[in-house]
């Protein structure tokens, strides 16, 4: 009950802070401290919104789908990864330090080569993203299944369990925190990276729709698309915590 | 008849020899406690009788069958309950049989069905975390019986509960080894707690650890509620403490 007092309270300011935040960026643009082309008022913004909601709708579409088809795989691919390099030592070894050398790569450095390889379609925004998310819930699956109590795995090989069984009743269910802590990192990587990949060519998609109202210096438009992205990220970082209560109910007490 | 018998087993750790010829056996119905300090080398006895870990020397036999270095046929207990957290009560304790090949709604329903008798009803449902120190204890003891009704280990099961807890516990333990008989090796440094449950104390002592002697308490069980305050219980903890100090 404290607990839960507590938490609006904080909620309280954080709120007051953005809406705080608001009203001086108003102020700005109404007083004309700076041109209202250069920076629009909030309330431009959210008429721009407004206006272009169907557009922005319809772009959004192509982007989550790119997100999402994206994340899938990169979900996947970072689970068999992290499976296989918690069961075989040697791949541990050889592709860990290759992992984390994938991920010094700047995304925007490799997006337009993604491009030129792979044509104007969704394939190259779909790798960007695998390649962005994947890491994140690689590495913290990993290190979900190497820190499980040591005592357990010995107690379950004394009642004989093999390899798979100690995996299955062990190893999973033990990295499932941090292997949500990755899929939230990952899920908003997944958007960010649809929307960059989206600017070095496409047919649609909030990416494509940005570089559209930049050409048009339609500022207001491209305050509401940068929202939008913001609010689809933290919504999908909402849905993972959502995801996670369902499938870890020994946590809510 | 022997249900457990260890012969001759010593071992060595990075050219220490932690433990020396030793041979101990436990009869069927019988809780017998291995006393002895901490660090003496009962662990890595318990852990070559469990199968974790093979002996340098000797052999382990369960029912005259080899079992030297192989797990999955003594189960055992710890200090820690292990019991793990993302898994219910019941589950929990079903685990044993489920690895056993069990299907898991029957594995559920055999564990459920010990829940009365060993004092967890109404937790079948509820998660490790919900539950107090004793009262995980008592499910942990329950999933080591699930997994063999024919011998357990029980290494200092209770050495992390508070005197009181430990009290009801032990007379809570008492009563279930009545009813289910479960032969028992019983890992403790506490000279009370091994007096007050056993029927036979190994006493292991030195370095490398050997067994210096074996004492059996005739008081029979049940065992009456002062028998911690009796003369008889006074005289066995002499007798021990004396042999511990030469």
């Amino acid at each position: 009950m404290k607990r839960k007092s507590q938490n609006i309270t904080n909620k309280i300011w954080s709120c007051s802070a953005i809406v705080l935040l608001l009203i001086v960026w108003q102020l700005i643009s109404s007083l004309g401290i700076v041109d209202s082309f250069m920076l629009p008022s909030p309330l431009q913004v959210a008429g721009a919104f407004v206006s272009e909601f169907p557009t922005l709708m319809e772009h959004s579409v192509i982007t989550l789908a790119e997100a999402f088809i994206g994340l899938g795989l990169g979900v996947l691919l970072g689970f068999g990864m992290a499976v296989l390099m918690d069961q075989f030592e040697v791949l541990y070894k050889a592709f860990y330090p290759l992992i984390v050398l994938t991920q010094t790569i700047p995304t925007v450095a490799i997006a337009p080569l993604l491009v030129l390889w792979f044509g104007y379609e969704m394939a190259p925004k779909v790798i960007l993203i695998v390649i962005t998310t994947f890491f994140p819930l690689a590495v913290g699956l990993l290190n979900g299944f190497k820190s499980v109590d040591m005592d357990s795995i010995h107690l379950l090989r004394a009642m004989g369990a093999g390899r798979w069984q100690i995996f299955r009743y062990i190893k999973l269910p033990g990295a499932m925190s941090q292997f949500f802590a990755g899929l939230r990192i990952s899920a908003s990587y997944a958007v960010v990276g649809a929307v960059i990949s989206e600017w070095l060519g496409g047919f649609g998609g909030l990416g494509v729709y940005m570089t559209r109202v930049k050409k048009a210096f339609s500022f207001d438009k491209m305050f509401a698309v940068i929202f939008l992205i913001s609010i689809i990220s933290l919504l999908l970082m909402k849905g993972v915590d959502l995801l996670q209560k369902k499938c870890m109910p020994w946590e809510k007490e | 008849m022997a249900v457990l018998q260890v012969k001759g087993v010593s071992k060595s750790f990075e050219q220490e020899q932690i433990i020396k010829d030793i041979s101990i056996e436990l009869r069927e119905g019988e809780i017998v406690s291995l006393l002895g300090i901490s660090g003496g080398g009962k662990t890595t006895l318990f852990n070559i009788i469990a199968g974790l870990s093979e002996p340098d020397g000797g052999k382990v036999y369960l029912e005259n069958e080899d079992i030297t270095g192989k797990p999955g046929n003594v189960s055992y207990m710890l200090q820690k309950d292990l019991l793990l957290p993302y898994r219910t009560i019941v589950d929990n304790v079903a685990l044993p049989l489920i690895i056993r090949g069990m299907k898991k709604k029957e594995a559920r329903q055999k564990a459920a069905s010990y829940f009365e008798e060993f004092g967890l009803a109404g937790t079948e449902k509820k998660y490790p975390a919900q539950l107090s120190g004793g009262m995980k204890q008592r499910a942990a003891l329950l999933r080591t019986y699930l997994f063999s009704e024919k011998v357990a280990l029980l290494d200092e099961p209770f050495s992390a509960l508070d005197m009181l807890t430990k009290s009801t516990v032990h007379e809570w333990y008492l009563d279930v080894m009545e009813k289910i008989k479960l032969s028992t090796l019983f890992i403790t440094h506490d000279i009370d707690e091994a007096i007050l449950l056993s029927d036979r104390i190994y006493l292991l002592t030195g370095r490398p650890g050997t067994i210096t002697k074996e004492i059996a308490i005739r008081e029979p069980k049940p065992r009456r509620k002062d028998f911690n305050l009796s003369e008889e219980f006074l005289a066995y903890k002499r007798e021990i403490i004396s042999h511990l100090g030469e």
